[in-house]
């Protein structure tokens, strides 16, 4: 049973409310209504002349060949990065959820890279990983001809990883809250019952965290759609050949490189569409496997 | 303690009594301290006008920069764009010519003065000059001496095919590799079209106007890429990334015997200094007379939009930029052209190219000849992105994914979509 909480006032609530309001207005709401626009008009960069023109941006967009291309990879890099910062994120919060004397320490350090802007962290990446003057990269080049700058599939592993290690703190972050807000009467009960640490992992820690989980895998989807942008710039811009191109960089390159900002901003929206639509789904039917403790 | 508000009013008075000139531009680190210094002293030259210099980012960025600014109104009055927005500059309709400028605010500028191929990259299609060439540069062929002292090698190579063999030669005497190369699309396309005076665009590279095509996809530069795909196999030539950083470094680093790439590196090599190198011009197809190369860098814009008295000083300021002792303190410091005949005849009086052979190499590959039709420049819109193009199919060569052919044709069609985009843009 949740109490409705009751104010005397009427206007006070929208008051509250209205600086948040004010925000996703200005930041969000605003710019997505003007990529909206933007998406049926063709302009020049400085916006001298523009012409209304219907779906044709939309139709140049299908109309290329690379595109289907872009779109299947980046459902593919989304997925990897998704899995992959869960699962690490995951499993470090199981591990710093445990008694050991460091553990205010390793948590603090695993949180740290989360406050690494992604040019900074693809940077980095980069200079550890090139194979002629990164650090590990020069050493793995001559050990298994490692080479991002013209190998697709190194180049992809490199900014998986990349995006990924940048997302494992603010996994580990719900994670071990998540973990810690485990009962442990539940955990030793099942102890008791003779439960091993496997068993007592999946069958109560697992389904107490579904929440948690769910909400990340929504959240992570997100990140590789849209916030990779900056680690993939910064690492291998998109190539070799393009290998490492994902939708949002197409974006960026159309409307900043090549200052299309109508096939940009039709592209945006058709990211947006997308994105809806994942989010939709994953609402309307992992949400069903959703456990949430507490009134419901 | 009474006075210092009367102090800064004062002082406050007197700044407003100059005319203001905001100046936006892309140099960092020791460029930018090269170009502060060109400004504060044109600011200390005469009492009337206030150049500020403001550092924007990259060439993109400031280009970004300056396009967001003009849509809101904050123009500054003048913006750095490096050659390749050259036609979005053009077409942009937000610009006065530098040439018109200049004219109107009485301001004397010799333009025969100026070097052909510098001049002629940004002249409109009726010979109107755009823009203020400001840092011009063009690519040329660095060697290290050690390497070649090892392979036996006694003069820098003149022809594509000397350096095939030359770059393999260094390989067999140990180098880890033999040719890199900067800024490939420039070099090994945009340049060796020109010097070979064949088309990179129709319509005259795009000069003809915006319904020009790429044609890039020529039987000689195919050629030339298919050689090079062939040396990636005993690491004769090595792709190293894109742009100049990756390559730069690893020729600064001693591992490659060869390298090409923006005469502007100069300085940064010298920095490195780490064995002996040198300079020669880039090298030609055997049997074929080779034309002049083209420049890249970057020129200022004059923004539209203010009154006739900052306009005055914009110009007074280029009139400046244009004068013997700054072309030859900004040539000095940073390895870019003197861009008037005056200026280069007097570092060549005072003997400063005895002891920098290297800072000539540029200067006389791009006035060797008169620059004709193929090699006067490329002007064509998107071309940013035509080059992110070039780039992503080229490293499809090295990688081995896809042929020469196959690439340049790819690179054309993808490239065409582009040109055709920024035509319906400017309708």
């Amino acid at each position: 049973m949740i109490k409705r909480a009751h104010f005397r006032n009427p206007v006070l609530p929208y008051l509250l409310i209205f600086p948040q309001i004010l925000v996703t207005v200005v930041f969000f709401f605003w710019p997505a209504g003007a990529a909206l626009m933007q998406a049926f008009l063709i302009s020049d960069a400085f916006g001298q002349k523009s012409r209304f023109v219907w779906f044709e941006n939309f139709a140049t967009v299908f109309s290329v060949p690379e595109y289907k291309v872009i779109f299947l990879r980046t459902l593919w890099f989304s997925l990897l990065v998704t899995l992959l910062s869960m699962g690490a994120g995951l499993l470090l919060a199981v591990l710093a959820n445990r008694a050991f004397k460091l553990r205010k320490f390793f948590s603090t350090m695993i949180i740290w890279p989360y406050a690494v802007a992604p040019a900074i962290a693809g940077i980095l990446w980069m200079f550890l990983f090139h194979p002629s003057y990164g650090a590990i990269g020069r050493h793995l080049h001559e050990a298994f001809d490692w080479n991002p700058t013209l190998n697709a599939t190194h180049a992809m592993v490199l900014v998986v990883v990349a995006s990924s290690w940048k997302q494992i703190s603010y996994n580990f972050v719900f994670f071990l809250g998540a973990l810690q807000s485990v009962p442990r009467s539940l955990i030793e009960a099942a102890c008791i019952d003779g439960a091993g640490p496997a068993r007592r992992f999946f069958v109560i820690t697992l389904p107490l965290l579904s929440p948690t989980l769910f909400f990340l895998l929504v959240m992570n989807f997100v990140y590789a759609f849209f916030e990779t942008f900056g680690v993939i710039h910064s690492t291998t811009e998109g190539g070799p050949g393009g290998a490492t191109s994902t939708l949002v960089y197409k974006v960026y390159s159309d409307g900043f490189v090549g200052l299309d900002l109508g096939g940009s901003a039709a592209q945006s929206v058709v990211l947006m569409v997308i994105t809806i639509a994942l989010t939709f789904v994953q609402f309307r039917y992992a949400e069903k496997r959703v456990h949430y403790s507490g009134g419901r | 303690m009474k006075f210092l508000p009367l102090l800064a009013l004062l002082l406050a008075a007197q700044a407003q009594a100059k005319t203001e000139i905001s100046f936006w531009h892309a140099m960092s680190g020791d460029l930018e301290k090269s170009l502060n210094e060109l400004v504060a002293q044109y600011n200390k030259s005469q009492d009337k006008v206030e150049v500020k210099p403001v550092f924007k980012g990259n060439y993109t960025e400031t280009l970004n920069a300056a396009i967001a600014a003009y849509r809101g109104n904050k123009h500054p009055h003048l913006v750095q764009v490096f050659e390749v927005g050259t036609q979005t500059m053009m077409s942009s309709d937000a610009i006065i010519p530098v040439q018109d400028l200049v004219t109107q605010s009485g301001v004397k500028i010799n333009w025969g003065d100026f070097v052909a191929p510098v001049l002629s990259y940004y002249k409109s299609k009726e010979g109107k000059l755009m823009s203020m060439p400001f840092n011009s540069s063009s690519p040329i062929l660095y060697f290290n001496k050690d390497w070649m002292k090892k392979a036996g090698i006694k003069a820098p190579p003149k022809t594509w095919q000397d350096l095939y063999k030359y770059a393999d030669q260094a390989v067999k005497a140990g180098a880890p590799c033999g040719l890199v190369v900067g800024w490939q699309p420039w070099v090994l396309v945009e340049n060796f079209s020109a010097i070979h005076n064949i088309p990179f665009a129709s319509l005259d590279n795009g000069y003809g106007g915006a319904a020009a095509e790429l044609k890039f996809n020529t039987p000689e530069v195919v050629k030339n890429l298919e050689t090079l795909q062939s040396m990636t196999k005993n690491k004769s030539f090595v792709y190293e990334g894109r742009r100049s950083d990756p390559s730069q470094i690893s020729f600064s680093a001693g591992h490659c015997a060869f390298y090409m790439d923006s005469s502007g590196n100069i300085s940064t090599l010298k920095a490195a200094n780490k064995f002996p190198w040198g300079a020669a011009p880039l090298p030609y197809n055997q049997g074929t007379k080779p034309k002049n190369s083209i420049i890249g860098g970057a020129t200022l814009w004059v923004f539209k939009g203010h009154s006739a008295e900052e306009n005055k000083g914009v110009a007074d300021f280029i009139r400046f930029l244009g004068q013997v002792p700054a072309q030859e303190q900004w040539h000095k410091a940073t390895g870019y052209l003197p861009i008037t005949k005056t200026a280069y005849k007097k570092l060549k009086q005072d003997g400063y190219y005895k002891q920098n052979p290297e800072q000539e190499v540029a200067i006389v590959q791009l006035t060797r000849s008169e620059p004709v039709a193929n090699s006067r420049g490329i002007r064509l819109g998107g071309f940013t992105q035509v080059r992110e193009i070039m780039d992503e199919e080229m490293e499809k060569i090295w990688a081995g994914k896809s042929n020469a052919q196959e690439a340049m044709n790819t690179a054309v069609e993808r490239g065409n979509r582009v040109l055709r985009q920024f035509a319906k843009s400017i309708q």
